[in-house]
């Protein structure tokens, strides 16, 4: 569901369960610039590609594209038209109400998962890890184009069913439906990825404490509530911020599903794809820029207020 | 017994002849879960698990064996009619003279150099990060790890904005170039390599005289592989997948990659001159699916021990 520019390689989110610091240097690493040259066609590239955008979406911010007259700086009169835009708050409060119900479903779902696979109580664990991550690898395009064609009621499996039960029992693309359609592309398409995740970090505890464990006469729940739960803690946190940062950037499913039924699916039915139709529709770039600087902003002070709770019950 | 406290810190129970024997049963088993055999109630749970995940992809082989009539007046999750698997196939390979042979050559071009490209920047980078100290590397970490954090929708616009000023857009290199960065790879191999690469091998070999960057390509690249492959692996599926960036950058048809190659076709079925393809579509989708679960099928030992080894290192 991710729309990033740049494709990101998410998978070692498992990892960030390290505390390790990078300022920690070993007396004997070595000190001179050769550890620079490593660095440097990254950080150029990373400068081109994520720094300079950045700034230059700051500075377009604040001006404002008249087909008379051009470009004039207008100080912070766009942030002051976004915050009254009612096409704003639509899909800002659109993306809220999935991020609350869509990211707990999908993380549960995954860690239910995580915890079967990795409970060694399964026949056949390795084929269900592999087919549960599976629809990670199928492209989001793919995905929807699929979903969308299941939904539908021409040759779609909920046509079939309604035609079955005789009426209209499933109507996944109705107003009322689509959010929950889109939730459910969505889970389908990234629970797996979110049980490697946990069953990754669930791998890394070591096999000693369940031995003391199983010692200690504790039961598989009374394991998982005191042994795993708590190893997970690291990766759940992560998990979350990934998701919400996911979800603020909702884009793919709607715009893809929006061609089978445009009258459901409004051009500002999330931020990104608001800011998306009016820079590539309606040319009015600098509004746009405006938009996304301030789901930026939005996205990343949650992502940090999830990140200090998680580490302040890691604390507790 | 009654107490249930687990505490980690605590040595190992000394002596027990019935604790280690258990533990080794444990382990002979291959599971962490000391606590019964398999179980069937479980197993179901996970049977509906797998059921979700994979009837999807079995609608879309299904689906890919139909004629476009026989898609829409029978079942969807069971063969009618014509098996037409290979004519569609044909037909996917030939329409509109054979452009989406055209957008398969793109995509594997985006993916060869983007997400090669990626892997290569993140390997080295972890690695200078990871073994050696310069100036400023506390302010780099910093900055790439908070660049993770960003999200896309706020480089989009002004990254398009920016290409068509310097003339990019509409070639391949907006596609390519914003794919060679991933702030996430670059974390990987940093954590990998503070462990996998032991300092000591390094001095070693610099005493005995290697250069830097060949004792990069000798020794550390050796001892990187797992991690490597896994930030390669997910940077391909990655690349491969990408929808919004070449969306926004490309409007030659000759440049599309499959996602939006087959998202056009998709839109044939809607507008004024509607000559809906969806046969083609589904195809084409089966078709795009299966170098990326190939390589992830084949590769499993790889990706998953270096996922496993970065979390193991914690």
């Amino acid at each position: 569901m991710s729309v990033t520019g740049r494709p990101e390689t998410k998978v070692s989110a498992a990892v960030v369960l390290t505390d390790a610091s990078p300022a920690t240097s070993l007396p004997r690493r070595r000190r001179s610039l050769a550890g620079l040259w490593f660095v440097v066609p990254f950080l150029a590239v990373f400068l081109f590609v994520l720094v300079v955008p950045v700034l230059y979406s700051l500075y377009l911010s604040v001006f404002q594209d008249k087909l008379i007259g051009g470009r004039s700086f207008v100080g912070l009169a766009n942030y002051s038209q976004l915050f009254s835009d009612p096409k704003f708050w639509d899909g800002l409060g659109r993306v809220a109400l999935f991020l609350a119900v869509q990211v707990p479903v999908m993380l549960g779902l995954a860690l239910v998962a995580a915890l079967a696979i990795d409970s060694g109580r399964l026949h056949g664990a390795p084929f269900f890890r592999m087919s549960v991550f599976l629809p990670y690898a199928v492209p989001g395009v793919v995905a929807v184009l699929m979903w969308g064609f299941m939904y539908g009621d021409q040759f779609g499996l909920a046509g079939n069913i309604n035609k079955l039960v005789g009426h209209e029992l499933l109507t996944p693309l109705s107003p009322q439906w689509i959010l929950v359609a889109i939730g459910n592309i969505v889970t389908w398409e990234f629970v797996g990825y979110n049980m490697l995740i946990f069953y990754s970090a669930l791998r890394s505890v070591p096999s000693d404490l369940y031995e003391a464990a199983a010692i200690d006469g504790a039961g598989a729940w009374r394991v998982v509530f005191s042994i795993k739960l708590p190893a997970l803690r690291q990766a759940i946190v992560i998990a979350t911020i990934f998701s919400i940062i996911g979800s603020f950037q909702l884009f793919n499913e709607p715009n893809i599903l929006r061609t089978l039924i445009p009258s459901v699916i409004a051009t500002y039915f999330t931020p990104n794809m608001y800011a998306y139709n009016l820079s590539f529709a309606g040319q009015q770039y600098a509004y746009a820029a405006t938009l996304a600087i301030v789901m930026g902003v939005v996205t990343a002070v949650i992502a940090y207020v999830v990140q200090l709770r998680g580490s302040r019950e890691a604390n507790r | 017994m009654a107490t249930t406290t687990i505490d980690p810190t605590a040595p190992r129970t000394a002596g027990t002849d019935a604790g280690s024997a258990r533990a080794r049963r444990v382990r002979r088993r291959g599971s962490t879960g000391p606590f019964g055999g398999p179980s069937v109630r479980l197993t179901l749970v996970m049977v509906l698990f797998a059921l979700y995940a994979l009837a999807p992809l079995a609608w879309l082989l299904i689906n890919a064996s139909k004629t476009q009539q026989s898609m829409f007046d029978s079942f969807g999750l069971w063969f009618s009619g014509k098996f037409a698997l290979l004519d569609n196939l044909h037909q996917v390979l030939t329409y509109d003279g054979g452009i989406y042979v055209r957008w398969l050559a793109n995509t594997i071009l985006y993916v060869v150099v983007g997400a090669g490209g990626a892997t290569v920047l993140a390997t080295l980078a972890g690695y200078g990060l990871a073994k050696y100290d310069f100036p400023g590397k506390r302010a780099v970490f910093a900055t790439v790890l908070g660049a993770i954090a960003i999200p896309g929708t706020a480089l989009a616009v002004p990254t398009f904005l920016m290409f068509s000023q310097l003339h990019l857009t509409n070639t391949i290199w907006a596609v390519i170039v914003p794919s060679l960065v991933s702030p996430f790879g670059l974390y990987l191999v940093w954590v990998y390599a503070l462990d996998a690469v032991p300092t000591e091998i390094l001095e070693a070999a610099r005493i005995d005289g290697s250069g830097e960057l060949r004792t990069f390509l000798t020794i550390g690249l050796r001892l990187l592989t797992p991690g490597v492959v896994t930030v390669a692996l997910f940077a391909v599926v990655a690349t491969w997948n990408n929808y919004f960036l070449p969306l926004i950058m490309l409007n030659d048809p000759n440049l599309f990659p499959l996602t939006i190659g087959l998202q056009q076709w998709n839109l044939r079925a809607t507008g004024v001159n509607a000559t809906p393809i969806y046969n083609l579509v589904i195809a084409g989708s089966l078709l795009a699916i299966v170098p990326v679960v190939a390589i992830f099928l084949s590769l499993q030992r790889y990706w998953q021990s270096g996922l496993a080894a970065g979390s193991v290192k914690a």
